[in-house]
C-alpha cells in the first residue's frame, strides 16, 4: 500500500511537471501579452518603453527559457508576482482557494447528501411515478443553465426575503451566521445544478446492485427491504459513487467560475478566469496547477477509498512472484 | 406536474416586481455597486476606470475637469496662465524651447493622518515619476518634465522641456504622501516599487489618503469600505461610510440593486444602456435613473490600406447609407446623440458647422456610381476588378455593438456593398488586430479621451502602429494626411485662443470630410440611483462623479 501510494505520488510528480510545461506554453502561445496591453492602454507609450518593459518583463526571451527560469524559482517556493493584485500569487491563492473549498465542499456534501437517498428511493421503485418524479427533477437540474438558476435565485429568495443576501461574502471578521447567510444562495445554486448528476448515477448503481445475486439471496433469507437496501445494495453501489465524488474532488479547488461570478464569490474559478484575461501569467498558471494537483490528488484518494470499501481490491503485489506491479 | 400554490405566487411577485428598497439608502452608509475590482490603489500605476472611481472618494488630482467639463483647480490655488506670470516660456536642458509652469498648492491641506500636503510631496512624486524603471503609466508626463523647483510649501514651478498648450492640465501629476513613501522607494530597486508600496503593503493607512473619505477595510474582487476622512479640510460629505461593492455580472448587479444588496450602481462602471432601459422599463418607477451622454465616441475605424475603403468618397458613401438617428432611436431610446465628428458637442472646442450627413442611401449610390463603383451581376459594386467588400468587426459579446452590427450590414448591403461580420474576444480584438492594424475593412469600438484632448494619437502620420515602431501609436486606420499633421501640431505648440479656435474648426471640418473613421454616437453611461439620492452629477468624461461626493445627500 505503502509502495503503491509512494508510486502514484511520483507519477502525479511528473504529471504536474507536464502540466506546468503544457500550461505555460499554451499561456505563452495566447495572443498578446502585458505589454500589448499596456500599449492599447496607454497613448503616452513609445517603443523604448515597450521594448524596456519586455526586457525588464522576460518577454523578449524565448518561451522555453523563460520556462526553465519560472521552474527554478517556483522549485524553490517563490511562484512570483501577481501582475493583476501587485501581490505574491500565494497571498492570492491561498485565501481564494479556502473560499472555494467552503462553497464546494459544502455545495459537494449536500449534493451526495440529498442525491443518495434520492437515488436509492428511484432505483427501489424503478419506472414508477415516484421514479418518473425524481427523474424529472433530476433532468432539470442536469438542463438549467446555472447562471439562470442563480439569477431566478436572487429573484425569488433575495430580493423578497432580504436577509439572505444577493451576492458577497460577508463583512471583515463576520461571525458564522453571516457567513452562512452568504453562504445560502450559491450553494444551493450549486447544489441544484449538480444533484441532478449524482441522483441519475447512484440510482443507475442502486438498479445494478439489486440485480445482483447476493441480493437474491438476501431477500430469499427474508431480509427487510430496508435493510436489503440500505445494508446490501447501498453499500455495493456506493463504490461507483465514490469515483465519481473523488473525481468531484478536484473541482472543490478549481472553483465553480458562474456561480462564483453570479455572486461576486472570491474563488479560485473567478481568479484563474480573470487572470487568463488579464495576461497575468503567474496566478493563471500557479491557479491552474493548483487545481491539476488537487484533482489528481483525489484520483490517488479514490483509488485508496477502494480498498478500504471493497475486500475484492488489493495493493499488494501478486504472490506468486508471476506478476508485478499494482492490481488497482 | 402543478405549482404549489404559494411558490408560484412567489414567482409571479419576483418576476412583477416586489416593493423594491429604492429609498432604502441611509446616512449611515451608501452602497455603491460596480462591474470591475482596481487592481491596485497607488494612483499611478494601472490606470483603470475603478480605480479612478474609488479613487475620487478618498484623493483628488491637482486639477480635474468640472461636471460643467470646465478645467478647474482642486488642489491648486489657480490656473497657471502666461498674463499673470505663473506661466513663463524657457529654453529647456536640452536646448529646445520648454516652459516654466508655477503652481500654488491651497492652504491647510493635510493627509489622513494629519501631515500636512506640500510641495515636498509634489517634489516626491515627480523624482518617482521620472525613473523610468519604476514603470508608472503617465511617464511621458513625468519625462516632460526636466525638474520641479520647490519655492516653499505651497509654492512649486514645473520646468517642462516641450512648449505645449495643455499646460494648464496637472491631473496626471498625482500626489505620494513623501513621509510614508520616500523610505519605501529608496529602499529597494524602483522596479520593485510597485509591489513594496504602501498602497499595495498597507492600503488602509490613513496617511494615504487625503479626500473626504479614507479607506477603511478591502476585500480583494468583492469591496472597498470607506470611512469618513476626519481630517479632511473640505466641505464634510453626507454618509458616514460608502462601500463600493464590486459585483462583475451585470444581471446580478441589478438583481443586487432590486434586493437591496446594493444601493445604487455607478453609472461610470455599470450596466449597457440597453440593460437600463430594459431596467427602467419595469422598475422606472422605483428608482431614478439618469442617462448621460459623454466621451464614449463610438466609431468605425477604417482601414485605409483597402483597395475600396481608401476612397474618400466611398466612405462618405457609407456614413450616408448608415440611420445612425434610428439606431440611437430604436436601440438605445434616443439616449445616445448622434456624433458627426470625434469631438462631442459638450466640449468647449466642438464646432457646430461642420459638414454632417444625414441618411440617405439614395445619395450613398450616386457617390459610389459617380466614383465608379457599379453594381455588379451579384448586386455587389465593383471598380476595376475590386469589389465593395469588407469585413465588420467588433468586439465578441458585446450585444449592443451586435445590434449596430446587423444595422450596419443590412443598410451597406442596401447600397451594393458586401460586408463579412467577424468578431473577437476583446483582448484579442484590442491587443492583436486592431492595435497591430490585422483588420481589413471596419473596426467598431468606441475611444474614451479627456475634454480637449487633442487627437495626436488617432490621426497624427506618425503614430501608425507598425513592425518598425513596435506598434506604438493609435492611428490604427492607417490615416495620413499632411494637413492633418499640420492641424494637430499647430494645436499643440500655438496657444493664442483665437488660433485654437481656428484650427479645431479645422481639425473637425477635415475628419468629418475624410472621414478617417465613420462617426456612429456618444455612448450614454446609465446610473441608477436612489430616488431621493440628490447632488450626484454625472460628468462624461474621465473624471469620476465620485470628485465631488461632499454634495450627494439623501432628500430629508
Amino acid at each position: 500500500m505503502l509502495s503503491y501510494t509512494a508510486t502514484r505520488l511520483l507519477e502525479c510528480l511528473l504529471v504536474l511537471l507536464v502540466m506546468s510545461f503544457l500550461v505555460y506554453g499554451l499561456i505563452g502561445l495566447m495572443p498578446g501579452d502585458p505589454i500589448d496591453l499596456m500599449i492599447s492602454a496607454n497613448p503616452d507609450f513609445t517603443a523604448a518603453d515597450a521594448q524596456r518593459l519586455k526586457a525588464l518583463y522576460g518577454l523578449d526571451r524565448p518561451l522555453l527559457e523563460r520556462y526553465g527560469t519560472w521552474l527554478w524559482a517556483a522549485l524553490q517556493g517563490d511562484f512570483g508576482y501577481s501582475r493583476l493584485y501587485q501581490q505574491p500569487v500565494g497571498d492570492i491563492l491561498l485565501p481564494r482557494l479556502g473560499w472555494t473549498t467552503v462553497l464546494l465542499g459544502t455545495s459537494l456534501a449536500l449534493t451526495v447528501m440529498i442525491a443518495i437517498p434520492l437515488g436509492v428511493w428511484a432505483a427501489a421503485r424503478p419506472y414508477s411515478r415516484v421514479d418518473y418524479g425524481i427523474n424529472m427533477i433530476c433532468f432539470a437540474g442536469i438542463s438549467v443553465p446555472p447562471f439562470w438558476l442563480a439569477l431566478i435565485l436572487i429573484l425569488l429568495v433575495a430580493v423578497p426575503f432580504q436577509a439572505i443576501p444577493a451576492g458577497g461574502m460577508g463583512e471583515a471578521g463576520a461571525g458564522l451566521l453571516e457567513r452562512l447567510r452568504h453562504l445560502f444562495l450559491p450553494v444551493v445554486t450549486l447544489t441544484l445544478a449538480s444533484i441532478g448528476g449524482f441522483t441519475r448515477f447512484m440510482r443507475g448503481a442502486m438498479i445494478q446492485a439489486l440485480r445482483a445475486d447476493h441480493i437474491r439471496t438476501a431477500r430469499a433469507k427474508g431480509l427487510s427491504r430496508a435493510r436489503i437496501l440500505i445494508g446490501h445494495a447501498l453499500r455495493h453501489a456506493l463504490l461507483p459513487l465514490i469515483t465519481v465524488v473523488a473525481l468531484s474532488f478536484g473541482t472543490l479547488f478549481s472553483g465553480a467560475l458562474i456561480t462564483e461570478t453570479m455572486f461576486s464569490w472570491s474563488g479560485m474559478g473567478r481568479t484563474i478566469y480573470e487572470a487568463t484575461l488579464g495576461n497575468d501569467y503567474n496566478l493563471a498558471l500557479v491557479g491552474l496547477l493548483t487545481a491539476t494537483g488537487f484533482t489528481l490528488a483525489g484520483n490517488i484518494l479514490a483509488d485508496l477509498l477502494y480498498a478500504g470499501l471493497d475486500p475484492r481490491i488489493s495493493f499488494q503485489t501478486a504472490s506468486d512472484g508471476t506478476g508485478g506491479g499494482s492490481t488497482a | 406536474m402543478k405549482l404549489p400554490a404559494s411558490l408560484a405566487a412567489l414567482l409571479m411577485l419576483a418576476l412583477v416586481g416586489l416593493p423594491t428598497p429604492a429609498d432604502a439608502a441611509s446616512k449611515e452608509r451608501l452602497v455603491i455597486g460596480i462591474s470591475q475590482f482596481p487592481s491596485t490603489l497607488h494612483p499611478s500605476f494601472d490606470s483603470m476606470l475603478a480605480k479612478s472611481y474609488v479613487a475620487g472618494l478618498a484623493r483628488r488630482p491637482i486639477t480635474a475637469y468640472d461636471p460643467d467639463w470646465n478645467l478647474t483647480c482642486l488642489l491648486c490655488t489657480g490656473l497657471p496662465t502666461y498674463e499673470d506670470g505663473t506661466v513663463t516660456d524657457e529654453t529647456a536642458e536640452d536646448g529646445a524651447p520648454g516652459m516654466a509652469v508655477t503652481y500654488s498648492l491651497k492652504p491647510g491641506m493635510v493627509w489622513g493622518d494629519g501631515t500636512p500636503i506640500t510641495t515636498a510631496d509634489v517634489a516626491f512624486a515627480w523624482r518617482v515619476g521620472h525613473d523610468r524603471e519604476t514603470g508608472f503609466d503617465a511617464y511621458e508626463l513625468y519625462r516632460r518634465i526636466d525638474r520641479v523647483e520647490v519655492h516653499d510649501d505651497r509654492r512649486f514651478t514645473l520646468h517642462i522641456n516641450k512648449r505645449t498648450c495643455d499646460f494648464q492640465g496637472l491631473s496626471d501629476l498625482n500626489l505620494l504622501p513623501a513621509h510614508i513613501e520616500r523610505p519605501i522607494f529608496e529602499s529597494g530597486a524602483p522596479g520593485d516599487y510597485r509591489q513594496r508600496t504602501a498602497y499595495q503593503t498597507d492600503p488602509t493607512n490613513p496617511a494615504l489618503w487625503y479626500g473626504p473619505y479614507r479607506v477603511k477595510d478591502i476585500v480583494t474582487g468583492q469591496r472597498i469600505v470607506l470611512e469618513r476622512n476626519p481630517n479632511w479640510w473640505g466641505e464634510s460629505p453626507y454618509f458616514d461610510e460608502i462601500v463600493v461593492r464590486t459585483i462583475e455580472n451585470t444581471a446580478a448587479l441589478t438583481a443586487n440593486l432590486r434586493s437591496g444588496d446594493i444601493d445604487m450602481i455607478a453609472g461610470e462602471l455599470g450596466i449597457a444602456i440597453d440593460q437600463a432601459l430594459a431596467f427602467e422599463e419595469s422598475f422606472g418607477e422605483d428608482f431614478q435613473i439618469l442617462y448621460n451622454p459623454g466621451l464614449f465616441y463610438e466609431h468605425l475605424d477604417v482601414i485605409q490600406d483597402h483597395p475600396a475603403l481608401k476612397e474618400r468618397p466611398v466612405r462618405q458613401a457609407l456614413i450616408q447609407a448608415i440611420d445612425r438617428q434610428a439606431i440611437s432611436d430604436r436601440l438605445f431610446g434616443g439616449k445616445q446623440p448622434v456624433a458627426n465628428s470625434n469631438v462631442n458637442p459638450l466640449d468647449s472646442v466642438y464646432y457646430a458647422d461642420l459638414p454632417k450627413y444625414a441618411y440617405d442611401p439614395e445619395a450613398a449610390a450616386a457617390k459610389l456610381e459617380e466614383a465608379g463603383w457599379t453594381i455588379g451581376p451579384d448586386g455587389v459594386r465593383t471598380k476595376n476588378g475590386e469589389r465593395l467588400s469588407f469585413t465588420l468587426m467588433t468586439t465578441a459579446g458585446n450585444k449592443s455593438r451586435e445590434q449596430v452590427q446587423q444595422v450596419l450590414q443590412a443598410q451597406w448591403d442596401a447600397i451594393g456593398a458586401d460586408v463579412a461580420i467577424r468578431n473577437e474576444p476583446p483582448r484579442v480584438f484590442f491587443e492583436q488586430t486592431v492595435s497591430k492594424r490585422r483588420f481589413d475593412g471596419v473596426a467598431l469600438f468606441a475611444w474614451l479621451s479627456a475634454p480637449e484632448s487633442i487627437p495626436r494619437t488617432t490621426l497624427h502620420s506618425d503614430q501608425i502602429p507598425s513592425e518598425e515602431n513596435s506598434f506604438i501609436g493609435q492611428n490604427y486606420t492607417g490615416y495620413a494626411n499632411p494637413e492633418m499633421d499640420r492641424i494637430l501640431e499647430g494645436l499643440e505648440t500655438e496657444c493664442a485662443p483665437e488660433t485654437q479656435a481656428r484650427l479645431w474648426r479645422e481639425l473637425q471640418t477635415l475628419y468629418a470630410t475624410d472621414l478617417p473613421a465613420i462617426p456612429l454616437y456618444f455612448r450614454a453611461n446609465s446610473y441608477l440611483l436612489p430616488k431621493n439620492l440628490e447632488g450626484l452629477t454625472p460628468t462624461g468624461h474621465q473624471f469620476p462623479s465620485t470628485l465631488w461626493v461632499e454634495e450627494w445627500r439623501l432628500a430629508e
